[in-house]
């Protein structure tokens, strides 16, 4: 009897669920105005001051803004500062916008920016960098403010772009005047609650499951482009399961959609793929700083200090065979470490170093190694687009000189722990990727070519210890020089001395991977950020 | 009774301080949780600084005791990807592991009793060699590619069911449920299938196995010679005396089905406590990786708890030899 009882109750539970399964289709499409996305992971806090990442910073711009922003372009655009100016070398003037008003109704003034960058030099905050591009801000009156850098800053409107504005009365009645911190406390109100001057609100937060935004009526723009009112963003960390989603049409948006998936998509008629390069240089380091590598058959010298090596691997490092044999021909082959999307880029010497590898095994037994030597190459293999199958083809050509690659990929936190400074730099050559956060080369050139200092924090992703006293001094005038000409020849002429000295193996600008549906215009910004304000539903 | 209780909790506390200590041996094999915490213009003074203040450059052991020490007077710490108190996340994840997990094994034992009864008293039946063949493939096949086909299947090309996720939600209390919505039932579907149909499999073969054998026992000859019908054989006396190791499996799977739960919840991403793990290891968040083993490990001392406690109901003959 019982058993008759089990079967008759699962015979009802699944007729049950088949009538639940024949509306599933029809759930969705009502309301054609809400945009719903989803990323690998979910952005970290909704405090615009707790994680300095580009994709929890991109998403907190929705609904938190800056004094500048960049546009679709990434070209510098007033956002809440309407325009600024450099009266003299350290003082920069910004006058701010009027009749903005932050979510909870309070309008924008002064003492909101004031705030603000004195709470990005909170305990617990991941911008205090930019917070010390300022010694003082003074408030000159409700819409004007007055800052003193520490020293000549021309691009100080490009450094805050990510300085989000917050509200003093609201951060003040909350409790929250103070970055939240991992050491726990009781200032932790931001991470799940906003009140910025974006154009839409969070109106639900439920971290790494679901967040949902509604359209801020009293947004200070009408001109934005987007019709959408209401977002759902979804962070699916499985990639096939973000690819199902999208072509089964539960989503409008999915990123990064793995490389190996563009065609599948392309057959599909609903969805595209936008594959834009994207403003992150890929490049591999060689240890030029160790009298003998850490991990290398060459004992008691160093190769890599002779620049007739690194010239015998830049020349036969083919990367537009990379590109066509690996990404597909959507990256884009540099010859130097920035993106052409970067401010001070120039084709003269960004473009790919030529390949000669007669010439190169000619160097290589000049500099006394004919038969080549073993090097180990550590790469991650879950951080850049194809990364771990970008480091085995560059083992491959570099085979064809004798350089043999050990080849070390593992995942990006075992990685990154055994490569970076703070880590112990157990690395003799490596696969890393930069986006200057400023969009300026001279980022890259202090983080990545720049002599290894602790004290001025120079050279700190300048894994192989790379160091050119010629560039470290056109640095140091590149970061005061406040004439935007004259910068840029001195930018101009940092890399070219490095182009000529093969300080690194440049790859390429890797893609940028969007699966779209069909109809829905977004603008692909170069440093992989959607911005909501260009999104237009059908 | 109380005693035999108590003296199982005392041995929990223990396997919970042995699964820490081996928890913390190996962290410091997953990589370093500071290059997540912060963004590339950090610099290499404040990373240090936020080292030194999070209590990393200590020896494993300190760390250990530290956390344990907090732990005991249940503070977990603060999650270093989110910044928010650990026992606030896992509490936050804990209704959606739970419900699939206790769904899949209520598919598994419903599907895979009645499977295994059919299976074992119509041996040569043809629907009884597919109930095997299927069985085959549920033990055979690794779950990520069960769950990726289903997606395939009914989420892509049917759209009958929705790929990821978990629907809508109700909140009762701290308790969020998706068995009170449609989409919360429509998003279970798939995910419960997959995770359940390993358990199924494996309760049938059970069933069926033990089902033979008592069939083959004297008391059951008896009941034949009797003239009992063979619906009274097979349900009454047969079937109840095959359900005791059924019990034990099933009690002892259910723990191994919350601990399985971590790929079915990626797959599907299913906001659960397996994928909250996954996500913890790829960011190296120590304090919930800490407190997701000894919260699996005490899962499992409580499921082992009640399975013994079981035998006492289930089997008369315990109950004798205790008294």
């Amino acid at each position: 009897m019982k058993l008759k009882q089990i079967i008759r109750h699962t015979t009802v539970a699944a007729s049950l669920a088949v009538a639940l399964c024949v509306g599933a289709g029809a759930a969705h499409a009502a309301d054609g105005k809400t945009f719903r996305w989803a990323y690998q992971g979910d952005m970290m806090s909704l405090d615009p001051m707790s994680l300095n990442e580009t994709f929890t910073l991109g998403l907190q711009g929705w609904f938190y803004e800056t004094l500048a922003a960049y546009d679709k372009d990434l070209k510098l655009v007033p956002q809440l500062a309407t325009s600024w100016e450099n009266p003299e070398p350290t003082k920069w003037v910004f006058h701010l916008r009027k009749g903005v008003t932050f979510h909870d109704g309070t309008p924008f003034t002064a003492d909101d920016v004031i705030f603000s960058w004195k709470r990005s030099l909170t305990e617990g905050s991941d911008m205090k960098g930019y917070g010390a591009k300022a010694t003082d801000i003074k408030k000159v009156d409700d819409h004007t403010i007055e800052v003193t850098t520490p020293e000549p800053n021309p691009i100080l409107p490009r450094d805050w772009t990510f300085l989000y504005i917050m509200s003093k009365s609201w951060a003040e009645k909350n409790n929250t005047t103070e970055a939240a911190n991992v050491k726990g406390g009781d200032n932790n109100y931001s991470t799940m609650h906003e009140n910025g001057t974006g154009p839409f609100m969070v109106a639900d937060r439920q971290p790494d499951v679901k967040t949902t935004l509604k359209r801020y009526d009293g947004y200070w723009n009408k001109d934005i482009a987007t019709n959408v009112t209401d977002v759902v963003f979804q962070p699916i960390t499985q990639e096939s399961t973000r690819v199902a989603a999208l072509i089964s049409g539960e989503m409008d948006l999915v990123m990064p959609v793995p490389v190996q998936d563009w065609p599948r998509l392309e057959s599909e008629p609903n969805v595209q793929v936008l594959n834009e390069p994207e403003a992150r240089a890929i490049f591999i380091g060689m240890d030029q700083d160790r009298d003998e590598l850490l991990f290398s058959s060459v004992k008691g010298k160093n190769p890599f200090k002779d620049k007739r090596v690194r010239e015998a691997i830049d020349l036969t490092v083919d990367t537009r065979t990379i590109n066509q044999k690996i990404m597909r021909g959507a990256a884009k082959p540099l010859g130097t470490l920035i993106a052409d999307k970067i401010n001070g880029y120039d084709e003269s010497f960004g473009k790919p170093y030529d390949t000669d590898v007669a010439k190169a095994k000619k160097l290589l037994a000049d500099a006394g190694y004919p038969d080549g030597f073993t090097v180990q190459l550590d790469c991650p293999n879950d951080r850049y687009v194809n990364d771990e199958k970008v480091c085995q083809a560059v083992a491959s050509m570099l085979a064809r000189i004798g350089i043999k690659i050990d080849l070390l990929a593992q995942t990006k936190s075992k990685y990154f722990a055994k490569v970076l400074l703070q880590a112990g730099n157990n690395t003799s050559m490596y696969l890393l990727g930069w986006t200057p956060s400023s969009i300026d080369a001279a980022n890259s050139l202090t983080n990545l070519v720049g002599c290894r200092d602790s004290k001025t924090a120079s050279g700190q992703f300048n894994l192989g210890g790379y160091c050119n006293k010629e560039i470290d001094a056109l640095i140091a005038k590149i970061g005061v020089e406040t004439d935007q000409a004259a910068r840029n020849k001195m930018i101009k002429e940092a890399f070219t001395i490095l182009r000529n000295d093969y300080g690194y193996l440049p790859l390429h600008q890797q893609p940028m991977s969007w699966g779209v549906r069909k109809g829905i215009k977004v603008a692909q910004r170069a440093d992989d950020v959607l911005d909501i304000r260009n999104v237009v539903m059908p | 009774m109380i005693g035999f209780i108590s003296r199982r909790l005392v041995q929990s506390v223990f396997v919970m301080l042995a699964v820490g200590l081996i928890a913390f041996g190996m962290f410091r094999y997953v990589g370093d949780p500071i290059n997540n915490m912060v963004g590339q213009d950090t610099t290499l003074e404040q990373r240090a600084a936020l080292r030194k203040q999070l209590g990393l450059d200590d020896p494993f052991i300190v760390q250990y005791a530290r956390f344990m020490g907090n732990a005991a007077q249940g503070d977990f710490g603060v999650s270093y990807r989110q910044r928010r108190p650990v026992s606030e996340l896992i509490q936050s994840r804990m209704p959606a592991t739970l419900e699939l997990s206790f769904i899949s094994a209520l598919m598994a034992l419903c599907l895979g009793i009645p499977m295994g009864i059919y299976t074992a008293l119509r041996r040569n039946g043809v629907l009884s060699r597919a109930f095997m063949t299927i069985s085959l493939i549920g033990i055979s096949l690794p779950t990520f590619l069960i769950g990726i086909l289903m997606i395939l299947f009914f989420g892509v090309m049917l759209r009958w069911l929705p790929s990821f996720g978990r629907g809508e939600v109700v909140q009762l209390g701290w308790w969020s449920t998706g068995l009170l919505t449609r989409s919360g039932w429509q998003s279970l579907i798939m995910p419960a299938f997959t995770l359940a149909l390993f358990q199924m499999t494996l309760i049938m073969r059970l069933v069926r196995a033990e089902m033979l054998e008592v069939l083959q026992t004297d008391f059951i000859k008896f009941a034949r010679a009797r003239g009992l019908t063979e619906r009274m054989i097979n349900f009454r006396h047969a079937l109840k005396n095959t359900l005791v190791p059924v019990i034990t499996i099933t009690g002892l799977q259910l723990g191994a089905i919350i601990a399985f739960s971590i790929i079915t919840e990626t797959v599907f991403q299913w906001p659960g406590m397996g994928l909250l793990f996954i996500q913890s290891i790829g960011s190296v968040d120590i304090p919930v990786m800490a407190a997701y083993l000894l919260l699996i490990a005490f899962f499992f001392v409580i499921i082992n708890l009640i399975v013994d406690l079981l035998y006492f109901v289930v089997d008369p003959r315990l109950r004798i030899q205790k008294t």
